[in-house]
């Protein structure tokens, strides 16, 4: 079942992710102008690119663990998920600047003070690098440093679940869940590799 | 005693959707022009009062679930009729006061009030209500009594939020006893004329406007006299972010974000933040209740 599951993955072409990655963030924008996003559409259009550029990342660290244990294939579209993940965070940073906070003063204030913020911003820059490198012409130049530099998504995902952890109130199912899962998944790389036996 | 406070506010009877729009425009207005009046406190031009769909559809209520849209999505379970009070502690006739009876004897007024959320959020609410002065009264506060506890209803079966525990459950609250006896200080039962709706605490909630909203305890169900400082829920969660004054007061930062300046909410996507006023602009009448008080201390 899983051969087949990779078969119709292998004809299935990668830039409806991007299609759908511009698309979104665009059409939120639209209802939160016309209202259609509630009483407070600041919040909800934060809020909703923060959460979808965690899964995102969930997803894209998923790749590895599925094809190792399930044998599920979605290599070819871990770069677009990792670009999606960057541009989703980049755009909640967008929201957080210019709909939210909005004072210059304020902002330098509240990334340099408040420690979510501070690691929510450090996971931010630290995609950059990533982002950056994101196609053939910096891995071919790159060569096997290019293996170790995109180790850092591991970090980034830490502090993306940090961030929501420490950003709710009280004691809160939902961000411990999504912590746990990013632990879990990075968890899955340090067990020891299965050796192919030649015999 | 009713009506020992004037409104400050103005109010609309009937507001079209359009004006609730055209807010946005009111308020950049006031964070330039506006901060001469505002350092005179209440008396600020202030923006009418939110529609009654923003008032009733945007509420931390976690009793309901954590997000603002639980509440009104849930609430409807919530039985309120029958209702009492009990009002114990150190008063004179403690017991348990239908919510009936307590509506008979009490004068129901208007009350335009800022309410400012610990979170960095605000609207205008037109309550209507008594003061719970009145009430306290009622029960007769005896000499000794020194602060008021207030506790929300239990009931897990109706209200879903509490078979998590995202607080400890049942949600509590405090004031000191001149606070609870201040003319601003209200028991609101109802929202622009109509009977307020479970999401906003049914069938009758605590209003302090000069404190964060978390202070302003819903559906309350036991009120006690009493001489020590009572425990109030968030403080208990999160001590050195809620502490038990929680006054509204843009000079002492929660340790999460900023407490200087507000979103208004129902002002749209594009809405501009407005400075947050010292005692959520009651200080004029609140001040002296905190005097020699290092409020950065007592936050």
């Amino acid at each position: 079942m899983v051969d087949a599951l990779n078969r119709t993955l292998r004809r299935f072409p990668v830039w409806p992710i991007y299609a759908v990655a511009a698309l979104w963030p665009a059409w939120l924008l639209w209802q939160g102008l016309n209202g259609a996003l509630g009483v407070d559409p600041v919040k909800v259009m934060e809020h909703a690119l923060g959460e979808k550029g965690l899964q995102m990342l969930i997803l894209g660290l998923a790749i590895t663990p599925m094809r190792r244990y399930l044998g599920l294939n979605l290599l070819k579209f871990r770069r677009a998920i990792g670009l999606v993940t960057f541009w989703f965070i980049f755009l909640h940073l967008c929201v957080w600047l210019i709909l939210d906070v909005q004072i210059v003063a304020q902002i330098w204030g509240d990334i340099l003070k408040r420690p979510y913020i501070t690691l929510g911003m450090t996971g931010l820059v630290l995609m950059v690098p990533l982002a950056a490198t994101s196609n053939n012409w910096s891995v071919r130049r790159l060569g096997s440093s290019w293996r170790r530099l995109h180790r850092l998504v591991y970090l980034v995902a830490i502090l993306g679940g940090v961030h929501f952890l420490m950003l709710v109130k009280g004691f809160q199912w939902e961000p411990i869940l999504y912590l746990a899962v990013i632990l879990g998944l990075l968890g899955l790389r340090l067990a020891p590799k299965r050796r192919v036996r030649l015999t | 005693m009713a009506f020992r406070w004037k409104n400050t506010l103005t109010h609309d009877d009937v507001t079209p959707e359009a004006h609730w729009l055209n807010r946005r425009q009111l308020v950049a207005g006031m964070a330039g022009a506006g901060l001469a009046t505002m350092a005179g406190g209440a008396s600020a031009d202030s923006p009418k009062p939110d529609s009654w769909e923003v008032i009733t559809s945007y509420n931390n209520f976690y009793e309901f679930g954590t997000g603002k849209g639980d509440p009104v999505k849930h609430a409807h379970r919530l039985t309120t009729d029958p209702w009492s009070v009990r009002i114990d502690g150190m008063v004179d006739r403690p017991g348990d006061y239908a919510f009936k009876d307590i509506m008979a004897k009490m004068q129901i007024e208007e009350r335009i009030y800022r309410f400012r959320c610990v979170e960095a959020w605000s609207m205008v609410i037109p309550w209507n209500g008594f003061e719970l002065k009145d009430l306290l009264d009622l029960a007769g506060v005896q000499s000794g009594a020194k602060y008021v506890a207030f506790e929300t209803l239990y009931r897990p079966e109706e209200m879903i939020g509490q078979k998590y525990a995202v607080l400890d459950w049942p949600y509590v609250e405090g004031l000191r006893l001149d606070e609870a006896q201040h003319p601003l200080t209200l028991m609101a039962t109802g929202i622009y004329g109509k009977a307020i709706p479970n999401q906003n605490g049914a069938p009758l909630r605590l209003v302090v406007p000069w404190k964060y909203g978390f202070k302003s305890i819903k559906s309350v169900v036991r009120i006690t006299l009493t001489d020590k400082e009572p425990p109030t829920s968030w403080n208990k969660a999160n001590g050195r972010e809620y502490g038990f004054y929680s006054n509204v007061n843009p000079n002492v930062d929660h340790p999460r974000w900023s407490q200087a300046s507000e979103r208004v909410i129902g002002g749209g996507l594009l809405a501009k933040r407005q400075p947050t006023l010292m005692f959520n602009g009651y200080g004029p009448e609140v001040m002296a209740l905190y005097e020699g008080m290092d409020l950065k201390k007592y936050y």
